[in-house]
């Protein structure tokens, strides 16, 4: 009966977590138009989220895209067709990996970064300064952090891909001794606009959920430093969640 | 409470009595849930959002920790009401915010970095960037607090000299009874959660109540006591009765 009860209390919490977060993006949206006058805000955000995040995302790239090559090397050997790797390597990073992983580091870097920010802001007053500044900190804050992170996103998985896929290119052709003509032939031949829409897509619902989360959680952290420490954990450990749900989901609904 | 314009009022009380929360009644930071707040003629309980940030460009507010924005220098952060409520050009921004560093001694830190101020610094610089729009009203959230007497005597004159020179409306939350004595035109003790003394500081030096006599004497016991209520102290230390 009690477990029963706490079973009924957290799902309850969850719903009216949910609406909460649901409702603060609506605000977000309601506050866009207006934050987009101020494009020097959002260009700053893009690059705290994107630029310096940039380092952490070749080098992932880099390193993901090699062990592609290595493993699909291994693997496509089998049967005979190791120039295909390069179409394989190429639908894995730009549908699957480019975005997911991007999402994950993303969230790990730049999210855990906004809201330990915002959350600080909270605890030091900065924000409560704004509003008796007469300053809303939803439009001057919160949202150009929100949209630097969702413009960045695409552009980081992008950016993902393509380094990946030389890293793939750098073990399969440089190493393995995969034909280089085959390699990139078989991959413009093979790869289709509609792959590269969907990494697109999932890249862009990605930085909404992650951007999201990491506003909503540090926007309303609680003023202390353990409340500050537990919304910046909770901003990676549901991020991640979220982005493999979702990642599910996209993928479902491409199919 | 009535806040007479053009005065510095001061609010006192023991800690936990409910002077901050006073203040984010007055400012519209919290809803009231009973009884009624003007502030210029503006009800708090029914202002809409617009009204109160109509209003707020009208009040000035020193938090007691200065509440800076860290990314910001000195000057942008002086700047930033300005920056944020007028289409002013840069030149006279400059000038602006120039001047009202100069009011509190601080036109040479512009170019700092919040981080780089000292606490009595990072205060002088906020009651700047408080009164760069001219405001009417000017709430101070315990200004006094964790600075060294240097620093509160600057605090203190300059309280007092902005009011003489501006005009405007001082509120003062503290519980630093001789200092605010010393620039107060008007002084309300509060003591949970209600008014228990008002007068001027000569006045409530005088005031035979206890809880004002305490307050003022600073006892530590009391009408407020010393200790928390707590269960028999023999008892719980003989492992009688509940305790931890």
């Amino acid at each position: 009966m009690k477990l029963a009860r706490e079973l009924w209390e957290s799902l309850i919490g969850s719903l009216v977590g949910l609406g909460s977060i649901v409702r603060f993006l609506l605000r977000l949206f309601a506050e866009v138009p207006r934050a987009l006058l101020r494009i020097d805000l959002i260009a700053q955000q893009i690059y705290n989220s994107g630029a310096l995040s940039l380092v952490i995302i070749m080098l992932s790239g880099l390193f993901v895209g090699m062990v592609l090559g290595l493993q699909g090397f291994q693997l496509l050997q089998r049967f005979g067709s190791e120039e295909a790797l390069g179409t394989a390597a190429t639908i894995g990073l730009v549908k699957e990996l480019g975005p997911v992983v991007t999402a994950l580091l993303f969230a790990g870097r730049a999210g855990t970064a906004l809201a330990s920010e915002l959350g600080l802001m909270r605890a030091t007053d900065q924000l409560s300064a704004m509003e008796m500044m007469a300053v809303d900190p939803i439009r001057r804050v919160v949202v150009p952090r929100f949209l630097g992170g969702v413009i960045a996103m695409p552009l980081l998985a992008a950016i993902f891909s393509v380094i990946g896929i030389y890293g793939a290119q750098l073990v399969g052709v440089q190493i393995m001794g995969v034909d280089s003509g085959s390699f990139w032939s078989q991959m413009r031949a093979a790869v289709a606009l509609a792959d590269i829409n969907e990494g697109i897509v999932k890249s862009l619902i990605f930085g909404v959920a992650c951007s999201l989360i990491a506003v909503y959680e540090g926007y309303y952290a609680i003023p202390t430093a353990e409340g500050v420490g537990r919304a910046t954990t909770r901003t990676v450990v549901t991020s991640a969640v979220v982005i493999l749900f979702l990642d599910y989901l996209i993928t479902a609904a491409f199919l | 409470m009535d806040i007479p314009r053009g005065r510095i009022t001061a609010v006192m009380g023991p800690s936990g009595t409910g002077k901050t929360t006073l203040l984010r009644l007055i400012t519209g930071q919290v809803a009231a849930e009973s009884g009624s707040i003007r502030v210029a003629e503006t009800d708090m309980r029914t202002v809409r959002r617009a009204e109160l940030y109509v209003l707020r460009r009208r009040m000035g507010m020193l938090f007691q920790n200065g509440a800076l924005l860290t990314d910001l220098s000195v000057f942008e952060n002086v700047a930033f009401p300005l920056r944020e409520h007028t289409d002013l050009p840069e030149r006279l921004i400059r000038q602006l915010v120039l001047t009202k560093l100069q009011a509190v001694g601080l036109r040479g830190a512009a170019e700092l970095m919040p981080a780089e101020l000292s606490g009595g610094m990072s205060r002088r610089v906020a009651l700047a960037r408080a009164i760069v729009m001219d405001p009417e009203i000017l709430i101070y959230d315990e200004p006094f607090v964790g600075l060294d007497p240097i620093s509160l005597g600057v605090i203190l004159r300059l309280i007092r000299r902005l009011n003489d020179a501006l005009g405007i409306t001082s509120i003062v939350v503290s519980h630093d009874v001789q200092e605010i004595s010393t620039v107060a035109d008007l002084v309300y003790l509060l003591s949970g959660g209600k008014v228990v003394a008002k007068g001027t500081p000569p006045e409530l030096q005088a005031d035979p109540s206890e809880i004002v006599h305490q307050f003022i004497g600073g006892l530590a016991d009391g009408p407020v006591p010393f200790h928390f209520p707590a269960p028999d102290y023999f008892g719980e230390l003989l492992g009688r009765g509940e305790g931890p």
